[in-house]
């Protein structure tokens, strides 16, 4: 049985339909990752799983129930961090503790906040507000927060769009770490191709919006643990590399080609207006 | 202190001291108790208001600290129950979009009226003058508190509540950790023009219903023709209104947050 179901589901918004007929499973324990361009609903996708919007057709089930509204078995990582101004470092993911937690008294709960954020290195940075931390060192809070309750499924949502460069590598390799502790059931959506071969077991693309269809979905058959710097001389990366970017750029031949090409020369897809 | 910085104490004080020796420039040569009164006969009497502030001596003739105090127990009871009412019903108008457009064109009609307007209702309902000038108070500052927290509430991005539904706060979780504190700053700039317009308006409240309190004092003294207790309770309303500015300052830092 799937544990996640994406069950034949279709959006429109206003009439204009954004995605049709998508469907696919996740087992249990697997990290599924879709990439496609901007418009192709790929975020909408993750919002219907999370419960935030309803599906215009079709439906999501989890562990052989349907999802009606959001719920703690399924965590977000946002791509904007979505973390409270208004609460330091601490207080964030204690907020989600306590929430997933409501009967642990206020020492163990601090004790399991205090485990996740060292378990990001955020040890130090305890009582910072986030105006005051970098876009790296926010979006580590924001894992923190969502593996701190040991969600069924983890939903990230370009999470490292708004990282530089640099950082992202190194925040990519932490998210590998904790997804190897915990083994939680991941979909991610994003527009960075070697993001998803180094993180996924599988890769979902979807064709072009509006009315994008979900296109092929493919096995990444490079053994685990993986490192970025194995990565690049592997021949099962180049290979699964350089198709993904080939249908990307395909399915881009309709209007916007030329935001594509870059992308094929960079390998990473421009981040375009969010979707 | 920087260099600036002191410049501009330079010129605050002298422009100080310029108002003050041009104000006793022109009312140098009347004689005393004719015209209007200098400075210093506004310090000579504020120096005797001052040494003993809280005498009494019948309801026509009390200290200026009881008189102030009168005002400032009327701002507290009045201005409290209406920020305690503006909040609430700023916080459900602003968490369901439907009402808060439903209500607000009455609200757009209520705001621009004096709060001194109500005052007749509230003499002919209360038949008491001293609550009838604390509901002019209340009248006063509920507006900008009510407006600033449903618009802050409605404002509250959409990202936070999505993390407080995936959390599945309860709905007083949620109203505590996420939406007062996401709507904070702008229900302080509320609650910050609120007190201003309380603080305006219990002077003129006060002259109508008289007895006690500051307005009142001033209307007394107007009658009494002692314009220097004039002068000096419209400092001392200045003085008091700042104060009253810097105190709802302050809490506005402490509540202040940036993305």
């Amino acid at each position: 049985m799937r544990f996640l179901d994406i069950d034949h589901v279709s959006k429109d918004f206003g009439g204009v339909s954004v995605f049709t007929d998508v469907a696919f499973g996740i087992a249990e324990g697997e990290f599924v990752t879709m990439i496609g361009h901007s418009g192709c609903g790929k975020s909408t996708l993750l919002n219907i799983i999370a419960g935030l919007e309803r599906p215009s057709a079709g439906g999501v089930v989890l562990s052989g129930r349907e999802i009606t509204g959001p719920g703690m078995d399924r965590m977000v990582v946002f791509q904007n961090f979505s973390l409270m101004p208004w609460m330091t470092v601490f207080d964030n993911v204690r907020l989600a503790v306590r929430a997933a937690h409501p009967d642990w008294g206020r020492r163990r709960v601090a004790e399991w906040v205090q485990r996740y954020v060292d378990m990001v290195g955020l040890t130090g940075a305890e009582t910072k507000r986030p105006a005051a931390l970098s876009g790296g060192m926010r979006q580590r809070v924001g894992l923190a927060r969502a593996f701190s309750t040991e969600p069924k499924v983890l939903l990230l949502d370009e999470p490292f769009a708004q990282i530089d460069a640099l950082t992202r590598g190194v925040i990519q390799d932490e998210l590998v770490r904790m997804w190897s502790a915990s083994r939680n059931t991941v979909f991610m959506v994003t527009h960075d191709v070697d993001e998803a071969i180094l993180l996924s077991d599988r890769i979902a693309l979807m064709t072009k919006g509006p009315g994008a269809r979900l296109a092929e979905i493919i096995p990444v058959k490079i053994p685990r643990p993986r490192t970025r710097a194995e990565l690049i001389d592997d021949p099962e990366y180049l290979r699964l590399r350089n198709h993904i970017l080939h249908f990307l750029v395909e399915a881009a031949q309709r209007p916007a080609a030329a935001e594509v090409e870059i992308a094929a020369s960079t390998g990473r897809l421009p981040s375009l207006a969010t979707d | 202190m920087g260099r600036e910085r002191l410049r501009v104490v330079c010129y605050s004080v002298l422009i100080g001291a310029t108002l003050l020796a041009l104000w006793q420039a022109s009312v140098a040569g009347t004689p005393a108790g004719k015209g209007l009164p200098g400075p210093v006969a506004v310090a000579r009497a504020a120096g005797e208001m001052l040494a003993n502030p809280f005498y009494s001596n019948g309801p026509n003739d009390k200290g200026i600290g009881l008189q102030l105090l009168a005002s400032l127990g009327r701002l507290a009871v009045g201005y409290a129950v209406a920020s305690v009412v503006a909040i609430a019903l700023g916080v459900v108008l602003g968490l369901s979009p439907a009402l808060y457009r439903a209500v607000n064109p009455y609200i757009q009609i209520l705001k621009p009226i004096s709060p001194l307007a109500w005052m007749p209702l509230f003499l002919y309902t209360i038949r008491d003058s001293g609550w009838a000038a604390v509901l002019v108070i209340f009248m006063s500052s509920l507006w900008p508190t009510l407006a600033n927290t449903a618009f802050g509430v409605v404002n509250i991005k959409r990202d936070y509540l999505h993390v407080a539904a995936i959390l599945q706060l309860s709905w007083w979780r949620r109203l505590l950790q996420v939406v007062l504190p996401a709507a904070a700053p702008a229900i302080v700039a509320g609650l910050r023009i609120s007190i201003g317009s309380a603080w305006v308006a219990i002077v003129a409240a006060e002259m109508l219903i008289g007895g006690t309190g500051i307005g009142y004092f001033v209307w007394n003294e107007w009658n009494n023709l002692a314009l220097t207790s004039v002068i000096f309770a419209i400092i001392a309303i200045g003085l008091i209104g700042v104060l009253l500015d810097a105190g709802l300052g302050r809490l506005s830092r402490r509540l202040a947050w940036s993305e």
